[in-house]
């Protein structure tokens, strides 16, 4: 691309443009699939619940997302009074632009990457891991006893969770030998047996537990909590405002689900050897993940308090110190080829 | 002829002058602890002009994703009176400066020393990977010293807890083990009655 730029534009444009095209490539289809991931957990939940969900705007309710949109964009966004105006707006900001940022150095096929970091693992774990501030300060500057609790709560429960999933991520850097996300779907070449959710078994599951607790979706949604704190961090937002904390939550849910995919479901590559690879495979895997996430909503209680953090830090990081551990020893053995 | 890395140091070193600054000038603790992410943020893209991803990444992920996030915890907790700690502010004056003139001091030694000339400063290219170097020297080279502070910092983590939970015993935990052994009967009673007539 940056090739056929060049032929039209000054070289150093041509560059700076290229990727910007490129960040368009990437940012539009996540804010749709985020809409669409909006209608197809309402309608899946509807199901679940013998209900039907929307079906009123376009086809099936297919305009539903587009319909919301609108009404988010029209709708006035109103100042708490004696609010910290400045940290408020910052707020929903801070929770969109890291959920954005992180999607850099996410591959999505055979060097389809934006950013082909040495880095990558440790960028995205980064990034995720700033996207607590969003929570917090929102909580803070509304000025709202209920927003004040869900951003504390939400804080302890995503630093609690955060070092759970990055001792999963230590195991699979073990296993691919490299922090590159490209490399890491490259080492699972060779079907489906290749794929590291079955040698870090314990820590694929352990991965994905704590990536629906980082998110702040059910059963960990405390942070808002209807029942208890009405809707915790957000409570005071309204309009776009508002839209943003949505927007960030759900192009998490697809960042951590893609990143499932990557390290612990074999990225881009198809199942069995004979069938080619693709994004195809891709997008087919991110669905059956987030599958889970709306799953996981329609049927779980919410945690109690207590009973999150004791999950986190006494049972999910003693078990992948011993999973890790157990990883070092086999790599050691003659079953070292099954580890990598 | 200044090199467009140049502009950015700039850019990222001015930010970090600026919110150090806010972070002792702000009259609001919350703005502080902010304003400390701000510079950190900074300080993490001037590392990574040096090429040092690792240690950009690494600060990025600890102190702004962890560490300041729970400064922020507690200040927002804390409700803190500005006034009694500004009260004393001219009587430790003569003391400060004394301790920031030891500090220019030690930074003029160093940074005019002949370790950090800015030839002698490793970059490395972007062929090799920094994370891979910092590990390889830590695991062979550093190992023992790497090791000791391991322990330290673990005994530091244990001694907090020892700390804490010294001295009340009437803290609320619940043991999982005993709640798994409730039966239905223990929480409720079902009555049964009949109905009666109006």
């Amino acid at each position: 691309m940056e090739e056929f730029l060049k032929q039209y534009l000054d070289p150093k444009f041509a560059i700076t443009f290229a990727y910007l095209i490129k960040i368009f490539c990437i940012v539009i289809p996540v804010m749709i699939s985020v809409a669409y991931l909006t209608y197809f957990e309402r309608r899946v939940i509807g199901f679940m619940q013998s209900r039907i969900g929307p079906n009123r705007v376009g086809f099936f309710g297919l305009l539903q997302p587009i319909a919301d949109a609108l009404k988010l964009l029209f709708k006035e966004i109103i100042l708490p009074a004696k609010s910290n105006n400045f940290l408020f707006f910052l707020a929903p900001l801070l929770s969109i632009a890291p959920a954005l940022a992180a999607w850099a150095v996410i591959p999505f096929g055979f060097e389809m990457v934006l950013a082909d970091i040495n880095a990558g693992l440790l960028y995205v774990l980064a990034m995720t891991s700033i996207a607590v501030y969003g929570v917090i300060i929102a909580g803070w500057a509304s000025n709202s006893k209920y927003a004040f609790l869900g951003s504390l709560r939400s804080a302890a429960q995503i630093v609690s969770y955060e070092i759970a999933m990055g001792f999963t991520l230590v195991g699979v850097l073990m296993c691919a030998n490299s922090l590159n996300l490209g490399e890491i779907v490259m080492a699972q070449q060779g079907g489906i047996s290749q794929w590291y959710c079955w040698p870090l078994f314990p820590l694929f599951i352990i991965y994905f537990i704590s990536a629906v607790a980082e998110t702040n979706r059910a059963p960990f949604d405390v942070a808002e909590g209807e029942s208890e704190i009405v809707a915790g961090f957000h409570v005071e937002y309204s309009g776009m405002a508002f839209a943003l904390f949505f927007l960030a939550e759900y192009a998490n849910m697809i960042l951590v689900s893609i990143l499932a995919v990557i390290m612990f479901l074999g990225g881009w590559m198809s199942p069995f050897s004979f069938i080619p690879d693709g994004i195809f495979w891709l997008l087919v895997k991110v669905a059956f993940v987030l599958f889970f996430f709306i799953w996981f909503r329609a049927t779980f209680p919410r945690y109690r308090y207590d009973q999150i953090m004791r999950l986190g830090w006494k049972v999910f990081i003693p078990l992948t110190l011993i999973w890790i551990i157990f990883i070092g020893a086999m790599m050691q053995t003659d079953y070292a080829e099954y580890f990598h | 002829m200044m090199q467009f890395s140049d502009y950015i140091f700039y850019f990222f070193s001015s930010i970090l002058i600026l919110a150090s600054l806010k972070v002792i000038t702000a009259n609001n603790p919350v703005y502080s602890a902010l304003s400390l992410v701000l510079a950190f943020f900074s300080a993490a893209g001037i590392w990574l002009l040096l090429h040092a991803e690792f240690l950009a990444i690494a600060l990025v992920l600890v102190y702004v994703g962890a560490v300041m996030v729970l400064f922020l915890f507690v200040v927002m907790m804390l409700d803190i009176n500005l006034e009694s700690l500004k009260r004393g502010f001219w009587s430790y004056f003569p003391f400060a400066i004394l301790i920031a003139g030891v500090f220019i001091v030690e930074i003029y030694l160093v940074v005019s020393d002949k370790f950090f000339l800015e030839s002698q400063i490793e970059t490395f290219g972007t062929s090799k990977s920094n994370t891979h170097s910092i590990g390889n020297i830590l695991y062979t080279d550093y190992l023992l010293p790497f090791q000791i502070s391991a322990v330290i910092l673990l005994v530091a983590i244990i001694s907090a807890i020892a700390l804490t939970m010294s001295g009340h015993k009437s803290h609320k935990a619940i043991d999982p083990k005993d709640q798994i052994k409730v039966k239905r009967n223990d929480r409720i009673r079902i009555v049964k009655m009949k109905s009666e007539k109006r």
